[in-house]
């Protein structure tokens, strides 16, 4: 039998403390995103309080030096720019994941998907220098000014478009093969199979991919800030210049001050409800489907 | 034989596939290639070694290549260890169904989807103004520490998650305390996850604009020290192409050097992800 | 398994360890208390298992006699392994495993709220079917716990490493590669390794789960070997589904049996009379092969 020499911290005292640790550094982390939405607001608040929830939504515009704090411009621009990227990218992603899996010859599909995930890295600011310097006057020269909806929907697209044909690709890559080998054994065409058997089995991941490009599209700052034209007004038509939500706020938020701040900060607090909603549908989602 | 109605529509799929795939393609071999063909000239020993002159028109990118590498050092000194921790209580003290831990990675993953404006926001109220940093490189930092935290979280407890069951029933049996586990047998296997999700993180954080506008400011100045205000890559790239007019060449050329860097990023991650990760876990 | 060996079990009962011990050079074990004495040290009382509220064993009262080999047999699912991680409480990292009764070891009440279960476990040494060889070196491997108890001295763990490994037979096998990594041995001999793990801690106690069945027939016998020469010098609880094995080592044996799907403790006592005299008629059963 070999003794134990003394030790002052017996070994079940010094893992309690280590998970006691751990549960803290965990719980900082989970706290994180409370600490956020308390401090959006407590910023916030003012504004709630001072200039009413409604007038958000009813006052005649936005023109917070003069008192007015309707953001429904800005939500509508929020909303065309993502509507307009999710509707395109949404078809091209899914396409692009099923050409990766099913149609690419197979030496092609990791350079492929490589540089697929590459541009999913590649930073929003160069995709705005991209659509500043290049797409902008193309626009312009086909229908004046340059700086419009359609400018940050073509943005919009080519940015989401890598996030959700990566996620179409991992949801099309878990879907059973047994599914494939049943489908093929029936002497079902390649097309019959990918369209009725599997993108209904992966819809759960498809749309798990399609609400984080939701949320990515209206998140985005800097792009939408370099060329949608910064106009605060509901867009008539595709070349129309407008303003986003969250260009608002990076564009104002340097000279705001008391309620003006407050008011931005209101909207931020907006987008991070928007976010919210949107992380617990892929959580519920997630929850509810998967394979055995 | 009889050519089916099917099969014709199969054809046209392929055709169709085909084409989608050739446009994404060719898209991105647009936009990418345009930056890369006119930054590529700008880019020389001398551009990245010299202070802007004329605001960035001229002249280089070092003190914005310094304050970049400031930024990201304290974002990660501060997010690795938060994030170290939080991935071992997840992987490791909690199970699946446990509601501390639900809840954990449900703020996590709320965390990964938050608008980086609103990262910025709250860095500006919290970092900026209540604990009185100000425009400075720390309130930077810190406000992307925040940002990469759920990414290094999640790739670390990845780590975690390809270490065999075994290794822990094991010591278990053996009466090894959780210290002695986690140290000896638990971290060495998931170091190399911990690696992606710094690589990960790291790619993140230097991508980022927008939540740097009002916490770390936008001066290109050498920055003296971690308090003062500093410009990262990615808002020069803004700066000039937006603020500065002729400052297109420059920005061209700072955003190839942002993207040669993530690219170096992408290919250590996938690099550690593959070679290192099966080599560890199977070294016999 | 059936009773198809029952045969051969006759052939070999009790010589296989002598007449293979001529060709392994077995180490002298260190003296400890004498063989296989009629002295409960491990007590059950009415101990019940339950995962969540599906009950893996119920009501098994039993004793364990100090310095014996006790084999526990019975078809899969009749609660063998979940009993033999209660002596060690394993079950502790099951989520949502609760054990009811009473369970001591000598004096130690071992689900008590203040038993220090890294202590229990440093008594209670566990094998596992598949053999788990930390990925470190095979010195690492055996000086691992014995620094976890503050034994640093590098004098003391050398000598402390050759004596378990001559002990399990490993020691001329492996003397002049200490420092290569362990999962490079063999599967018999990383099993070896396993028991040298366990026994270099002089634990009073040895659980095995099946130690013999992941490993080639070859090993195994020498592996089988080994534990035979176990008995008398720790009280060494093993499960197997070889019943010539149970019948050729052990000194007591028991039989689980499965009822609705909860596993029972049907018959207990000397190996001669489960073998032999079986006193219920499930026994009489399985061990002839026709039930189980």
């Amino acid at each position: 039998m070999i003794l134990l020499p003394n030790i002052t911290l017996s070994p079940s005292r010094v893992d309690q403390l280590l998970v006691w640790i751990l549960q803290g550094l965990a719980a900082f982390a989970g706290i994180l995103v409370l600490l956020i939405v308390g401090f959006l607001m407590l910023e916030a608040f003012p504004a709630v309080r001072q200039i009413g929830f409604l007038s958000f939504f009813s006052d005649a515009s936005w023109h917070p030096v003069e008192g007015f704090y309707n953001v429904m411009a800005m939500v509508w621009g929020s909303l065309l720019a993502m509507l307009g990227a999710v509707l395109l990218a949404t078809p091209l992603g899914i396409c692009s994941a099923v050409f990766c899996h099913f149609y690419a010859p197979t030496w092609f599909v990791e350079p492929y998907r490589k540089l697929i995930e590459l541009l999913a890295g590649i930073p929003s600011v160069v995709y705005g220098l991209w659509g500043l310097v290049v797409l902008v006057p193309l626009i312009g020269q086909l229908h004046p000014p340059g700086p419009s909806l359609l400018a940050g929907i073509s943005i919009l697209t080519i940015m989401i478009l890598p996030t959700i044909a990566l996620m179409a690709d991992a949801s099309l890559a878990k879907v059973p093969s047994v599914y494939l080998r049943g489908a093929i054994a029936l002497g079902l065409s390649r097309w019959t199979t990918i369209r009725c058997i599997i993108i209904p089995a992966a819809t759960s991941g498809l749309s798990t991919g399609i609400i984080l490009g939701i949320g990515r599209a209206i998140g985005e700052t800097m792009a939408m800030l370099m060329v949608c034209g910064n106009v605060v007004q509901v867009p008539t038509n595709l070349f129309d210049p407008m303003r986003t939500l969250t260009a608002n706020i990076a564009l104002e938020m340097a000279y705001a001050v008391e309620d003006h701040r407050a008011a931005l900060f209101f909207t931020g607090f907006l987008l991070l409800g928007v976010v919210i909603v949107m992380v617990l549908a892929v959580d519920y989602i997630k929850q509810r489907h998967t394979y055995a | 034989m009889h050519k089916s109605f099917g099969s014709n529509t199969d054809w046209v799929a392929c055709l169709l596939m085909w084409g989608i795939g050739s446009v994404i393609l060719g898209i991105f071999s647009l936009v990418v290639g345009d930056v890369v063909w006119h930054g590529l000239a700008g880019v020389s020993w001398e551009f990245l070694s010299t202070a802007p002159r004329d605001a960035g028109r001229a002249g280089g990118i070092i003190p914005i290549l310094i304050s970049t590498g400031l930024l990201l050092s304290i974002c990660l000194v501060v997010a690795i260890p938060i994030g170290l921790g939080a991935a071992i209580f997840l992987a490791e003290c909690t199970s699946e169904h446990h509601a501390f831990g639900r809840v954990v990675r449900i703020s996590l993953d709320v965390l990964t989807a938050v608008p980086s404006i609103v990262f910025g926001l709250f860095g500006y109220a919290f970092f900026s103004h209540m604990l009185g940093m100000g425009f400075s490189l720390v309130s930077g930092g810190l406000t992307l520490a925040c940002m990469v935290l759920p990414i290094l979280i999640r790739a670390t407890e990845e780590g975690f998650r390809t270490v065999p069951n075994e290794y822990r029933l094991g010591a278990a049996a053996l009466g090894l305390s959780r210290m002695t586990t986690l140290m000896t047998l638990l971290l060495p296997a998931a170091m190399p996850g911990l690696m992606v999700g710094v690589i990960l993180g790291t790619g993140r954080a230097m991508a980022e604009t927008a939540a740097l506008i009002y916490t770390s400011g936008y001066v290109d100045r050498m920055p003296e020290s971690l308090m003062d205000s500093g410009r990262a890559l990615s808002l020069h790239i803004f700066d000039l192409s937006m603020n500065v007019p002729g400052g297109n060449a420059n920005a061209y050329a700072s955003a190839v050097v942002l993207i040669g860097l993530l690219l170096v990023m992408n290919t250590l991650a996938s690099w550690v992800a593959g070679h290192w990760l099966k080599r560890r876990m199977f070294w016999a | 398994m059936g009773g198809g060996t029952l045969v051969e079990a006759k052939d070999v009962l009790g010589m296989s360890a002598r007449s293979t011990s001529r060709f392994q050079p077995w180490g002298p074990f260190e003296e400890r208390s004498a063989c296989c004495e009629p002295h409960p040290l491990i007590r059950a009382e009415k101990l019940s298992l339950y995962y969540g509220n599906t009950p893996a064993f119920e009501g098994v009262s039993w004793s364990i006699y100090q310095g014996c080999l006790t084999a526990l047999v019975g078809p899969s699912g009749s609660g063998k392994t979940s009993f033999l991680t209660c002596l060690n409480r394993l079950t502790d990292l099951i989520p949502g495993c609760r054990v009811i009764g009473e369970l001591s070891l000598g004096d130690l009440n071992v689900f008590a709220e203040q038993t220090d279960v890294l202590q229990l476990r440093r008594q209670v040494g566990m094998i596992f079917q598949k053999p788990n060889p930390f990925p470190l070196s095979i010195r690492k491997n055996l000086e691992l716990p014995l620094r976890e108890y503050g034994i640093i001295d590098r004098g003391r763990t050398d000598h402390l490493i050759e004596q378990t490994l001559n002990d399990v037979g490993l020691w001329r096998e492996v003397q002049d590669r200490l420092d290569v990594p362990a999962l490079r041995l063999s599967g018999g001999q990383q099993q070896r390794l396993c028991i040298a793990r366990a026994l270099i801690l002089s634990p009073q106690v040895l659980l095995m789960d099946e130690p013999c069945s992941a490993l080639d027939p070859l090993s195994s016998g020498v592996v089988e070997d080994l534990i035979a020469r176990l008995r008398g010098q720790y009280t060494v609880v093993i499960v197997t589904h070889n019943l010539a094995q149970a019948r050729r080592i052990a000194d007591y044996a028991s039989l689980f049996w499965v009822h609705d799907g909860v596993g029972q403790l049907i018959e207990e006592g000397p190996v001669s009379q489960i073998f032999e005299t079986p006193q219920h008629d499930l026994t009489a059963a399985y061990i002839s092969g026709v039930r189980g």
